[in-house]
């Protein structure tokens, strides 16, 4: 899978995006049916070899994609897929989650989850650092009884965490 | 009635104390999942699922669908009081429940949705208790090109129903089935498209896509609307309820076609956004005073609200029978099933009859334990609306980063998280249709499977799908569905050139 976000750095109109998107697609395609057809997509002694049901798959996201392109050249959408303050929102939660996520690894799922609250709710939401730390500790003290406690489901602590014992 | 004792004996399995607590528990975690945007029932579900892997099944099913009905009643809500739907099949819900809350009548409305919901889901229920044994009855004959061919019917009328491009909807389709197909080919053991990657050898768990897709794509969404909300007080009581009942059976003709609309939609995999939207048009016409409709018409809401719910609840019908969910939603509970190791499907009806029935049993009480839920509480999941977004969207976050990574225990599920939830976020923006991606990715390898098989037993030779009548007749229709945008489309030309003649 492609990461799309790249594509959007400029303010793009629909039509654009609609076959940058294709684009991607198509190309995901023709890797699809370009290692289906390296292990084998035709009929072996055994029956159909593995690569021929996702060959024929790969083929038709291409298909599908040439005619989604086609139309939006044909078409002139010239809206804007996203307006500046609406894709400036969408990073707003976007790269703190992308932050976040690789936090866990790092700092464990509890305490990466606590900073995120805290950070997205004094950012976002300007709610003093003492209120957002009210809502962000208890949620995860809440967390960590429901899945370590009652559920006994361990959550990646990382190494911090994991000084506590648990 | 051999039915009817094995619905007995169902109730005599669902209605243990435990049960029935689990129930509550469902349906008012799913009312909350409804509400909140950010979570569905799709997704929800997805969330919770390995919670419960510590219950015996019979429990987890029942609590996993309570949640999927409450899902179903809690969209209401944000329809109705916030005109914000919580659930794409309750877009056709504001179109009169606003206005109604607008002018006074938010407990008629919410009512009249709530009543509504349990009529449709509970004709759909009975549908099923009496249909799904001869369905599984009848697939029991079924060989893997009969199961190919009924696999190809379901993706076919996603192309046929879909509002979507076409063409947009079999690109989505396809990169499901191209994600379904990564990791070990489980017939020859053969890797596909792992690239030397280890993370990839599991394959992709349509869990973690659908976390993604409906969880992150949603905030991501709902970020971009710069959301205040602003709402309605919810007034509901005993008063009002017994009054907008008492209008209620007025509209019987509007909840039999509403319920017929959701049952064959819900079937077919159109799902119960589209049976919403066509349950509405057409109460409309026959309605006396159409012109009311979209200011506040009660029968506004009736009438997609019977149809969303007779449509999501008999979306297990196929799922259970066949093995083939017809909703995003139900391709959640049906990885549940495979997960405790229950192959739904014709055999299901013979072997388990007992969690089958139980099942059943537990929709009954589900959604009269929902309805009860949803009328006393609803002032204060309406109140939980009132918290900020700048709250609620990193808790969201941070359980969608949970859920995903309790799927498997692994770290990569939560970066795929959210890689599928930029996709999810792009493709609504460009109207890719998300749900046949869903579907193709859980039931990818099921297909490919039954495609497999077929043509081994012939040999290779594809007309193995249209040899005998069953098999032919399932195939053909499934192509008619295919093409019919198509024909629509030439049958459009035709009207236009006469007109013009």
């Amino acid at each position: 899978m492609q990461d799309n976000h790249n594509n959007e750095g400029g303010f793009v109109s629909n039509k654009t995006m609609e076959i940058v998107t294709a684009l991607i697609i198509l190309f995901f395609g023709a890797v699809v049916m370009w290692d289906s057809y390296r292990i084998g997509a035709g009929w072996g002694s055994d029956g159909p070899e593995s690569g021929s049901f996702p060959f024929y798959i790969g083929l038709l996201i291409i298909i599908s994609s040439v005619v989604t392109i086609f139309n939006a050249v044909r078409e002139s959408d010239k809206d804007e897929f996203v307006g500046k303050g609406e894709f400036g929102m969408v990073m707003a939660v976007l790269i703190p989650a992308i932050i976040y996520v690789i936090a866990i690894d790092f700092i464990g799922i509890y305490v990466a989850s606590a900073i995120f609250i805290t950070v997205f709710m004094v950012w976002q939401g300007k709610f003093s650092i003492l209120k957002s730390l009210m809502v962000a500790i208890p949620v995860n003290v809440f967390f960590f009884f429901m899945f370590e406690v009652w559920f006994k489901i361990p959550l990646p602590k990382a190494w911090l965490e994991a000084q506590f014992g648990y | 009635m051999e039915e009817i004792n094995a619905l007995f004996h169902g109730f005599a399995v669902a209605l243990t104390l435990q049960n029935v607590m689990y129930m509550f528990l469902g349906t008012i975690l799913g009312v909350l999942i409804g509400v909140l945007p950010g979570l569905g029932g799709a997704n929800g579900v997805a969330i919770l699922l390995p919670l419960t892997f510590s219950m015996n099944p019979v429990s987890a099913i029942i609590m996993l669908s309570c949640i999927y009905w409450g899902a179903l009643f809690g969209g209401a809500i944000t329809s109705i009081l916030f005109n914000i739907p919580g659930e794409p099949w309750s877009v056709a819900t504001t179109f009169d429940g606003f206005p109604m809350a607008q002018k006074g009548q938010p407990g008629e409305a919410l009512t009249a949705a709530f009543t509504s919901s349990f009529v449709g889901a509970f004709i759909a229920v009975l549908m099923i208790t009496f249909l799904a044994p001869m369905v599984a009855k009848f697939a029991l004959q079924f060989g893997p090109a009969e199961f190919f061919a009924v696999q190809l019917l379901t993706f076919c009328s996603f192309v046929g129903m879909s509002k979507e491009p076409p063409f947009k909807t079999i690109a989505s389709m396809m990169i499901g089935f191209a994600l379904a197909s990564v990791g070990m080919d489980s017939i020859t053991g053969q890797l596909r498209l792992t690239f030397g990657s280890e993370e990839l050898m599991r394959g992709f768990d349509f869990l973690i896509a659908v976390i993604g897709l409906f969880g992150l794509g949603e905030i991501l969404l709902t970020m971009e609307e710069g959301l205040a909300f602003k709402g309605t007080e919810a007034k509901i009581n005993a008063k009002v309820v017994l009054q907008t009942w008492a209008k209620l059976p007025a509209y019987w003709a509007t909840y039999i076609r509403g319920a017929l609309i959701g049952c064959w939609m819900g079937v077919t995999p159109g799902g119960a956004t589209p049976a919403s939207f066509m349950s509405y048009g057409i109460a409309k016409k026959f309605a006396k005073n159409p012109a009311g409709f979209g200011k506040g018409e009660l029968e506004g809401v009736v009438a997609p609200e019977t149809a969303a719910h007779a449509a999501g609840t008999s979306a297990l019908l196929p799922m259970l029978t066949l093995g083939i969910p017809g909703s995003p939603t139900a391709a959640v509970l049906l990885g549940g099933l495979l997960i405790w190791g229950l192959q739904p499907g014709p055999l299901l009806f013979v072997e388990k009859a007992d969690f089958v029935w139980g099942l059943i049993a537990s929709m009954y009480l589900g959604n009269i334990a929902g309805l009860i839920v949803v009328l006393t509480t609803v002032p204060y999941f309406a109140a939980i609306l009132k918290i900020p977004f700048s709250i609620i969207a990193p808790v969201i976050l941070v359980i969608c980063a949970i859920g995903a990574y309790t799927v498997n225990n692994a770290q990569f599920d939560v970066y795929l998280m959210i890689v599928f939830g930029v996709l999810g976020y792009v493709f609504k923006k460009l109207s890719y249709p998300l749900a046949p991606m869903v579907l193709a990715l859980v039931l990818g390898k099921m297909a490919e499977g039954s495609f497999r098989q077929a043509l081994l037993t012939s040999q290779g030779d594809v007309s193995v799908f249209w040899e005998n009548g069953l098999c032919g007749s399932i195939t053909a229709l499934a192509i008619i569905l295919l093409i019919s945008p198509l024909l629509g489309k030439v049958w459009g030309m035709i009207k236009g050139n006469k007109a013009a003649a």
